[in-house]
């Protein structure tokens, strides 16, 4: 069978920059780390000095391409902090609903690139499959894929009506019994439980040193979560729970985000079953005076950051955007430090950093001996590492296909 | 002309870049090969290496960073090769035109090089998949 | 959830950092801004963090008539409170100690605003460029008001020192 192979990327969104890695190691084991960023850099910063309150949205949707709704919600909530205004409760729960969409595909974009980078490609191609759906669903309500461009300061774009909630709720029923069936069958893997159990170990001091976010936290026991610390009006009255894990470890991180999907999916039920009817979908701030707001919201890989400053005129005096990759990546000298090369692949896609792979690793050995690896050469070493587990318990599981 | 049109006869072989991209048009690449799209039934492949690739798949616009890269990557690709720039920001820098960070959308940087470059282009924020498959196809026929 | 009486965490920072605080608000319920000298930041920021338990989010640079604001949040989870720490340093002196050299958590942020702005890190372990391409003409600082996005074009940049 025929090896699909990805070349340079494939980039996960977010910071979503190659970075160039350089391990330094002896013999087979990683000492230190650097990462190099700054591929990706476009000053959007600047930009969003040169536009107006309502034409940011647009720039920091494009900051990522999966975390497309929090940056424009974290904009949004900075704008409302500062002007101090509150949210019609429909549009409140119009926001959950779709970025709560956004949190269970990419979490399945993340399942589906870690199967592939530990041999796994049918995992891949099924939880892309079910990602599918849900992105017919964001269609169905948003017009569009990716990038919906559904907020502004003040509330929500467009509205939901009776036959995009139908379509929703059925969907989302639909997609439920396929993740649940994923899930259960990577838990109980026995292959999956060896290759990344104990791999890749952030522990709980390291996660707080570095102000770890999201699931590479809560992986690590660390319970933050902006929908929790600082809970929006529209999450007040919903029920669902922060899932946190304690061994932060690979496996740990790749447990949390699994079940979040479901408490995602009942926060969406939830939020399109409790819609007001009627109502306004937008405060209609007129003005932005002087001041400034903080804004926060907890995408799919942690919290996003956005802090305003306003001088009374109409485009911001400084925008300040962190992503939560920023506060993620430098976690790797801790948790990559001791690890085999063949699993730095595997940790770095555990932080689910906004670009998957780098476009080369440098490895540096004591010798000063550097040599260049390629993203498919570390896909190749972590394939391989599968390859030799699955020989020592002597099993092949239904799960796996390993086409080489 | 003509052995342009006997190199792409048959299925082309495509090499994915990214140069500075928010990496939505990479992951809708990476869903042609997923179930529902799946283009490798027309037999376009996602190759590792720029040296055995027909065209170069380039998402976003073009930063000084990736710039060099991405001329090196350029002259690497065995000739006659097609350049796909792939969204708006492959196009034209779409809404980062103005940042001092971005050198350039990509038809700019490679006319540098190689005034003579073939390039599609396939707007969108990002394309839809299907808008993909039909500009590629349609840069093979006008090849 | 959100602890009903936030007045508690301005009363505890009035009185653990009483003499070196210039003016401290609290505009909304879980926001607080306080303003401190420059020398007084860094230790301040690190009590904070270390000592009152808060996360770093954030901080934000910026450019204003008298010199560079700093501004560093930081999130204090379970009273969900902000606490925003500004500081002016002024454009005759630009420098301020690093908080990196202590805590991880500050060093890439340092090191942005360091390229971004001027603002040097007084023992700061690693000060390379981070986000900026070493091809990015040295002496400029892109989030200065004075720099406009068309005072860098492509011939401007180095490429050869990016060593392609």
């Amino acid at each position: 069978m025929k090896q699909t192979i990805i070349p340079l990327g494939p980039y996960h969104p977010l910071l979503e920059e190659p970075e160039h890695f350089k391990l330094y190691v002896e013999g087979e084991k990683v000492v230190d780390l650097d990462v190099e960023i700054g591929y990706n850099h476009r000053g959007i910063e600047k930009l969003s000095e040169s536009k107006t309150w309502d034409q940011v949205p647009y720039l920091v949707e494009r900051i990522c391409g999966i975390c497309s709704t929090s940056h424009p919600m974290a904009y949004c909530l900075a704008v409302e902090d500062l002007v101090g205004c509150e949210i019609p409760k429909r549009a409140q729960l119009i926001r959950v609903v779709v970025c709560e969409l956004e949190r269970i595909h990419s979490h399945l974009l993340w399942v589906g690139l870690a199967g592939h980078f530990i041999g796994y490609n049918t995992v891949w191609m099924w939880a892309w499959k079910y990602r599918e759906t849900i992105l017919e669903i964001c269609e169905k309500l948003t017009g569009n894929r990716n990038h919906y461009a559904m907020f502004k300061p003040g509330g929500v774009r467009r509205d939901f009506n009776k036959e995009q909630i139908e379509f929703a709720l059925e969907k989302i029923v639909d997609v439920e019994k396929p993740i649940r069936m994923l899930t259960d069958a990577i838990l109980d893997d026995p292959v999956i439980h060896k290759r990344l159990k104990g791999i890749g170990v952030l522990t709980k001091r390291e996660a707080v040193n570095y102000s770890a976010l999201g699931p590479t936290s809560r992986g690590s026991g660390v319970p933050w979560d902006v929908r929790y610390d600082e809970p929006l009006d529209g999450f007040k009255d919903l029920k669902w729970k922060v899932i946190v894990q304690k061994d932060g470890d690979v496996f740990s991180k790749g447990v949390v985000r699994l079940l979040e999907c479901f408490e995602s999916v009942s926060l969406i039920k939830q939020a399109l079953l409790n819609l007001p009817e009627g109502g306004a979908i937008d405060a209609d701030i007129k003005e932005v005076p002087q001041g400034e707001g903080c804004g926060r919201y907890e995408a799919p890989r942690g919290e996003v950051f956005h802090y305003v400053r306003s001088d009374g005129s109409n485009m911001p005096y400084r925008h300040k955007v962190r992503a939560p990759t920023f506060n993620n990546l430098p976690t790797f000298k801790a948790s990559c430090k001791g690890e085999t090369i063949a699993d730095v692949a595997l940790i770095t896609a555990s932080i689910d950093p906004c670009y998957c792979c780098t476009e080369r690793v440098a490895v540096v050995d004591k010798n000063n001996n550097e040599k260049i690896l390629r993203e498919k050469d570390l896909v190749k070493l972590s394939v391989g590492k599968t390859k030799n587990i699955m020989k020592k318990i002597g099993k092949t599981p239904a799960l796996y296909n390993l086409e080489i | 002309m003509d052995i342009l049109k006997k190199s792409f006869k048959k299925s082309i072989w495509v090499f994915h870049l990214s140069t500075a991209a928010c990496n939505n048009c990479d992951i809708e690449v990476l869903e042609l090969l997923t179930p529902k799209y799946d283009v490798e039934r027309f037999g376009i492949k996602l190759v590792g290496s720029p040296r055995h690739a027909d065209a170069l798949l380039v998402c976003g616009s073009v930063n000084a960073h990736a710039k060099p890269r991405f001329l090196e990557v350029y002259r690497q690709t065995p000739k006659p090769c097609l350049v796909v720039a792939f969204g708006s920001c492959g196009c034209s820098s779409g809404i980062f035109r103005d940042s001092y960070s971005i050198v350039g959308p990509v038809d700019k940087v490679l006319k540098e090089e190689d005034p003579d470059a073939k390039i599609v282009y396939i707007p969108g924020c990002p394309p839809k998949p299907e808008a993909m498959i039909e500009g590629i196809v349609k840069g093979l026929e006008a090849v | 959830m959100a602890k009903k009486n936030n007045q508690k965490v301005m009363k505890n920072l009035k009185k653990k950092l009483k003499k070196d605080i210039i003016d401290i608000v609290q505009p909304r319920e879980n926001r607080i801004y306080m303003r401190v000298k420059p020398e007084k930041a860094p230790g301040i920021v690190e009590y904070l963090f270390s000592k009152y338990k808060c996360k770093l989010c954030t901080a934000s640079g910026m450019d204003m008539r008298e010199g560079i604001e700093i501004i560093y949040h930081l999130a204090k989870e379970d009273e969900n409170m902000i606490i925003n720490v500004k500081t002016l340093i002024p454009y005759s002196k630009l420098e301020i100690e690093s908080i990196g050299k202590k805590i991880k958590a500050f060093r890439w942020i340092e090191r942005e605003i360091n390229e971004m702005l001027g603002v040097k890190f007084k023992g700061h372990p690693d000060m390379r460029r981070l986000l900026l391409a070493d091809s990015f003409p040295k002496g400029k600082y892109p989030l200065r008001k004075n720099f406009k996005n068309s005072d860098v074009t492509d011939e401007d940049y180095d490429y050869e020192r990016s060593g392609i």
